[in-house]
């Protein structure tokens, strides 16, 4: 068994005992063979100050909830491998969200703009016995924009989504939006391209990129912007 | 006043449009220019004078300047939108800057065309 001793600068606040923020030190030996992931030694801490807060659940990368600012980038806790990070590791909430206690954010706004582009299939045909189809070709449309977990690493990134998080969707919105203007079944291409036709909604996006350096699944919100404006163009000439 | 957000004010596409359209623009212009001084060479007052004095020349640069002068009204908008946000203060600004750009507008009819 081999070990390594990690040093930790966490973000620590807890508003009903806390004035402000603080970072707090810890150091931890690490296991090599069993904490290969940042969740598996964040899980060691909070046995050490069961004080210390965070979100977890899967973990495994699919329900979005350890997003935290790892060494300065957003990503999630439970997909960094321990052995690429650099001692002291930094932790902090994810930027530019109200920090409700040490690093877990309010989502509210970030679930708001989801909400407000209408993240369903909207058909107003009545369905088929079974179910509404696709070709293959058209399904393709949908890989990387569909796996999107709503973590929030892209939205919280975003300078544009710092400045105007109220007005702005946000790459995950915009991303979400594409998917189901993407998608063959869905008959409100028209609303929802209006829908975002507003000089904050969509267009705050100064296409900057660091939704794609941050994503932790790979997806492109960049990419899918690109053809949402696409579409805008073919719409209007 | 009601303190609900709203939105769709349609401009959004248009501008942006606008300002791909105002860079092309500036991107051929740029290219000519650059072609223009190297065949020119122009080291005198009268020399430099004699390429704006085409008429072609003039008109063209009109073109170039008013795509800036859109482009940057776009740029310095969205600024104001960015970081001001008191609305009589972000008018104010909004106003300012627009009488600036038609006024430059307005300054280079004047350079290009004053005999």
């Amino acid at each position: 068994m081999t070990t390594r001793t990690l040093q930790f600068k966490i973000y620590r606040y807890d508003p009903d005992k806390n004035d402000a923020p603080y970072m707090q030190d810890f150091t931890v030996e690490v296991n090599t063979v069993t904490d290969r992931k940042l969740l598996d030694v964040l899980v060691k801490l909070k046995a050490q100050d069961d004080s210390l807060s965070f979100r977890r659940s899967c973990r495994e990368g699919i329900c979005g909830s350890d997003a935290m600012n790892i060494n300065g980038k957003n990503g999630l806790a439970c997909l960094t491998d321990v052995a690429t990070l650099k001692s002291p590791v930094v932790l902090r909430p994810l930027p530019g969200l109200p920090v409700i206690r040490d690093l877990i954010v309010d989502m509210t706004q970030f679930f708001k703009q989801y909400h407000s582009i209408k993240p369903y299939l909207i058909n107003d045909t009545p369905p088929p016995e079974r179910e509404r189809l696709q070709s293959p070709e058209d399904r393709e449309e949908l890989n990387g924009l569909y796996e999107c977990i709503l973590c929030a690493c892209c939205s919280t990134s975003c300078p544009s989504f710092w400045w105007n998080p109220d007005r702005f969707v946000g790459p995950a919105g915009l991303l979400n939006a594409y998917r189901f203007i993407a998608d063959t079944r869905d008959e409100a291409t028209n609303e929802r391209l209006d829908n975002l036709n507003d000089p904050y909604r969509l267009f705050r996006c100064h296409t900057i990129m660091n939704c794609v350096d941050v994503c932790p699944k790979g997806l492109n919100p960049t990419k899918a912007i690109g053809k949402i404006k696409e579409l805008m163009v073919r719409r209007a000439i | 006043m009601i303190k609900r957000k709203i939105f769709g004010a349609s401009y959004g596409f248009g501008d942006w449009l606008m300002q791909r359209g105002t860079a092309l623009i500036m991107a051929l212009y740029a290219t000519l220019i650059l072609v223009v001084l190297a065949i020119v060479q122009p080291s005198t007052y009268l020399e430099w004078r004699s390429i704006f004095d085409n008429r072609i020349m003039a008109f063209l640069t009109f073109i170039y300047l008013v795509a800036l002068f859109f482009h940057a009204w776009i740029g310095v908008r969205d600024i104001w939108m960015d970081y001001v946000k008191n609305a009589g203060v972000r008018l104010l600004l909004l106003m300012a800057t627009l009488a600036a750009t038609i006024g430059y507008t307005g300054w280079a009819v004047q350079i290009l065309w004053r005999v």
